[in-house]
């Protein structure tokens, strides 16, 4: 471990994200509003903190992935706890372990919720939440390495893979900061068109902006307490259903469409599975649950935003689901682990490792029944590599390993078995809500801080793709070279 | 600027990590995934797998917007064939490497003819080098400027040398010729040296100066060698092959040792003049009976970098002069001066750095365009050349009165075809080529480049 190197470029990030909390700090001096003084230590703090880390530049500059991975999820507990700050320094959220749960749940653009009356809340507070949903979507480190200079990324692309969502992350185009500025560039423009759109719908500037924030991160931080059922319009809700499905597309997808052909985009097989897998799962909860509203319109309008808000991680809720008959509760929790596609700002498993995984069951058992015959996994056409095929597998183990050990941990709680596992799995998929206890209309605010802390490591471990944070945990990450 | 590279062997790789470096657009096609990967965890580039003559990968690698293609793979056909795709594609320019010696007379054709920006031959280009050294042994490296009237000499100080413990203003003291010390190792680190700079022992030092100024200096300093006379080539290989057809059109006495009789009979009836011998060069008392001890000179050219260190650490054991051993992989160069070997040449660095002038000087404006460019000092610092074509704000004005940046220095300026080693009421004229030493953290693309902005 080059221990210099990674305290000088967490020095470097923690300057940057100090200076994006000067935005909700704005925002409580233009509505003067007490928060100012919390938002004004936390900056502080972070700025005088990633100063005395980058006064020296260190000698050694090498750089591998261990210090990419370290460096990952040093930066998003980092910034998770220094964002916690003005809220108990303002006393909306007391407790910091909640403040600190919340946000993670920002970051990692899960959108669980510790608080009970979210309306309550100051518009700093409001904005700053949502605020972190738009940040963590894309990625933190994505974004310094767009806003910094090349020198400091000529390794950089240790970092991307470990925050960029899926089973391989590509380059678009060949410097990783160009890259990181399409991807953003991108992002803006989507977001922007969102917060238009929400406008033109009737909602007011700032929850259209905060509401956009959200949905691009497939975070889910509402504004209202009721979540955007609160707006009850059905104009938003188509709005905001067309939007999250879009976030939750692979964003090189979208460059294609810029730069080269629509044909080649429609040959993404990812895509097809992904837009098949919302399609099917609408129409069937929609019959499934049309006795309960007046037509099967008015059924699809709300099971189409709660199948797209769930695949694609956001957690926005219309209707409470755990009303819906069995069938639509069972098909949106395996929703929820199927997640969106690599590449994109939501969170879940990835469609593209379930088709792997799937596709190399169907092969094994092929080569089971012959076996003589070569039988490779395609994706797109194109034989994916054994390694990635591998990779997929241990994901898959990881994932199930980190899934029963927090389990585990919260036994200790006395809720009841569905609302436990809905509470992980909504966590480590970076959903927000579950079943039962932490249903659409609850929230996490009866857990114990042990819990709360073992829900956050969930959520950041979802977020980043397991490793990073297991990683933290292997000795030999700690050990010299 | 968009660089295209095919192939990511060893020219490749280096290619690949100055050029990223320098902050250009890189994408590497090589049909390994495993080179590939590893490509992508080194350099910040992007990388497309896959055969580069083929046209989907090309497209597929964004040769339509392409500034440059450099075709490095491992086969000739393939770096001319994916040349001539990339140009029909829309890529501006092209180089390719082409080593096969029957190919070597057709460089022009291939280079006019079909279009291509530029054709390098790593072997050739090494052979060259070697000869150039060989004809003038006191120096470990030389390099030379504008078509040979200016060289650029390396030498090793020794414990007892003339120079050793001199400060360079006294540099007069032992000798009153026009030479220039532009630049001196010491240990790992590259200095540009001032007046007040006192040279040690161990030491490597680059001088320029004209040939006859070097040879006069060389004699002051009693560090000349005479040239070599009799030479040995251990191991017959392509640059054997070029090396030989230099020594002797110069009329030097060669001998190459040689394993495989097929190769020792095609090395014979390509070089009427040499003497060829099949036997084992790794063979102590081959090279013995074959008369190593009085040669003059020794070049081990083995193929394999671990038996050319070893083979060229015995030859200096038995008292020849002049040792010059090819290394490839150039992780080994440092390990190679701490053994003792100075002399040593990388067909692969040669290429590199041939390719990396070119890319350099694409950029740039004709009126001070780059002639040449060396990268010296373990690639630690470059020496170029530039050719002033028009009156510019820098023209005309005596050295001492210009700005020039920290670390890099005037080592020389050719005016009518007379060396001119600078002081500082001289000044830079239309007409001139001026050669600039910069130390490491420069990317020197212009001569503008080299003064304070």
């Amino acid at each position: 471990m080059n221990y210099k190197m990674v305290a000088y470029l967490l020095g470097r990030i923690l300057i940057i994200m100090g200076c994006l909390m000067c935005l909700p700090l704005i925002v409580a001096l233009v509505r003067r509003e007490p928060t100012v003084t919390g938002f004004l230590i936390s900056v502080v703090l972070q700025l005088s903190l990633g100063l005395i880390f980058t006064v020296k530049k260190p000698s050694r500059k090498d750089f591998y992935a261990k210090e990419g991975f370290v460096i990952v999820a040093g930066v998003w507990v980092l910034t998770s706890l220094f964002s916690a700050i003005p809220y108990c320094v303002s006393g909306e959220i007391p407790s910091y372990a909640d403040a600190f749960f919340e946000m993670v749940s920002g970051f990692t653009t899960t959108g669980a919720t510790i608080l009970q009356d979210i309306e309550s809340l100051s518009y700093s507070s409001l904005f700053w939440r949502s605020f972190t949903h738009w940040i963590g979507g894309m990625g933190v480190l994505v974004f310094v390495m767009a806003v910094l200079p090349k020198e400091h990324v000529s390794q950089s692309i240790h970092i991307m893979r470990a925050e960029v969502p899926g089973p391989q992350a590509g380059k678009l185009v060949a410097r990783m900061g160009e890259t990181a500025r399409i991807l953003y560039g991108i992002y803006i423009v989507m977001t922007a068109i969102e917060v238009v759109c929400l406008m033109l719908a009737g909602l007011p500037f700032f929850d259209s902006l905060l509401n956009a924030f959200s949905t691009a991160g497939t975070g889910g931080f509402a504004v209202k307490n009721a979540s955007i059922a609160a707006y009850n319009s059905g104009a938003v809700d188509v709005i905001i259903t067309v939007f999250m499905a879009l976030f939750g597309i692979n964003f090189s997808l979208f460059y294609l469409l810029l730069t080269k052909s629509f044909i080649q985009v429609l040959k993404d097989e990812e895509l097809h599975w992904y837009l098949g897998i919302i399609l099917v799962s609408m129409v069937v909860i929609g019959l499934n649950i049309m006795h309960q509203y007046q037509s099967f319109w008015e059924a699809l309008r709300y099971s189409s935003f709660q199948v797209v808000s769930l695949v694609t991680t956001t957690g926005f809720i219309t209707a409470d689901y755990t009303k819906w008959p069995m069938l639509s509760q069972t098909i949106l929790i395996i929703l929820i682990f199927i997640g969106s596609c690599a590449g994109s700002t939501g969170g879940g498993f990835k469609v593209s490792r379930v088709i792997i995984l799937f596709k190399n069951s169907i092969s094994e058992i092929r080569r089971q029944l012959r076996p003589r015959s070569i039988a490779p996994v395609r994706m797109s056409g194109k034989v994916m590599d054994e390694k990635v095929v591998n990779s997929v597998m241990s994901y898959l183990c990881i994932y199930i390993v980190v899934f029963i050990v927090s389990q585990l941990l919260l036994c200790f709680e006395q809720f009841s078995l569905v609302t436990n596992f809905t509470a992980v799995a909504t966590c480590i998929n970076n959903v927000g809500p579950g079943l039962d206890a932490v249903g659409p209309v609850e929230n996490f605010a009866g857990f114990s801080s042990f819990s709360k802390l073992v829900l956050s490591f969930d959520m950041l471990a979802g977020r980043l793709e397991l490793l990073p944070m297991v990683v933290l945990f292997a000795p030999s990450t700690w050990k010299r070279r | 600027m968009k660089i295209i590279i095919v192939g990511d062997g060893q020219v490749g790789t280096t290619l690949t990590e100055y050029l990223a470096k320098e902050g250009y657009d890189i994408t590497v096609i090589d049909n390994n995934p495993k080179v590939i990967a590893n490509v992508v965890n080194m350099y910040d580039v992007m990388t497309v797998s896959g055969n580069g003559a083929n046209y989907d990968v090309l497209v597929d690698a964004g040769a339509e917007k392409a500034d440059l293609l450099i075709a490095a793979a491992n086969s000739d056909e393939v770096n001319i064939l994916s040349c001539l795709m990339a140009k029909k594609i829309g890529t501006k320019h092209t180089i390719a490497r082409v080593r096969n010696p029957e190919y070597a007379q057709q460089l022009v054709f291939i280079r006019e003819e079909l279009g291509l920006s530029m054709v390098v031959n790593p072997e050739f280009e090494a052979a060259r080098e070697i000869s150039r050294v060989l004809r003038f042994p006191a120096a470990i490296k030389l390099d030379c400027f504008s078509k040979g009237r200016v060289e650029l000499a390396e030498i090793k100080l020794s414990e007892k040398g003339l120079l050793t413990g001199r400060r360079l203003s006294e540099l007069y003291k032992v000798c009153r010729e026009k030479i220039l010390i532009c630049a001196v190792q010491r240990d790992e680190h590259v200095i540009i040296p001032d007046g007040n700079f006192v040279l040690a022992a161990g030491d490597k030092i680059h001088i320029t100066g004209s040939h006859a100024a070097l040879a006069a200096f060389f004699k002051d300093v009693k560090m000349f060698k005479e040239k070599s006379k009799r030479v040995m080539i251990i191991g017959g290989g392509k640059i054997a092959y070029y090396l030989g057809r230099h020594m002797t059109d110069a009329g030097i006495d060669i001998k190459i040792i040689e394993k495989n009789e097929k190769r020792c009979l095609e090395l014979s009836e390509a070089l009427p003049r040499a003497t060829v011998i099949c036997g084992d060069g790794t063979d102590q008392d081959t090279l013995i009976e074959e008369g190593l001890q009085s040669s003059d000179a020794c070049v081990v050219l083995l193929g394999s970098d671990e038996e050319n260190i070893i083979i060229s650490l015995y030859v200096q054991s038995q008292g020849v002069e002049k040792v010059i051993t090819e290394i490839e992989r150039m992780s080994f160069t440092d390990m190679v001066e701490s053994v003792g070997i100075d002399s040593f040449v990388s067909s692969n660095e040669i290429t590199a750095s041939r390719i990396i002038r070119y890319v350099r000087s694409m950029q740039v404006s004709e009126e001070t365009s780059m002639k040449t460019l060396y990268k010296i000092v373990n690639n630690q610092a470059e020496a170029i050349e530039f050719a002033i074509s028009h009156k510019t704000d820098y023209t005309d004005i005596p050295l001492k009165d210009l700005k020039t940046q920290k670390g890099i220095l005037f080592a020389g300026i050719i005016r009518r075809g007379q060396v001119i080693i600078p002081g500082g009421n001289d000044c830079l004229q239309v007409g001139d080529s001026v050669i600039v030493v910069a130390g490491s953290g420069y990317n020197i693309k212009e001569l503008e480049d080299v003064f304070e902005s």
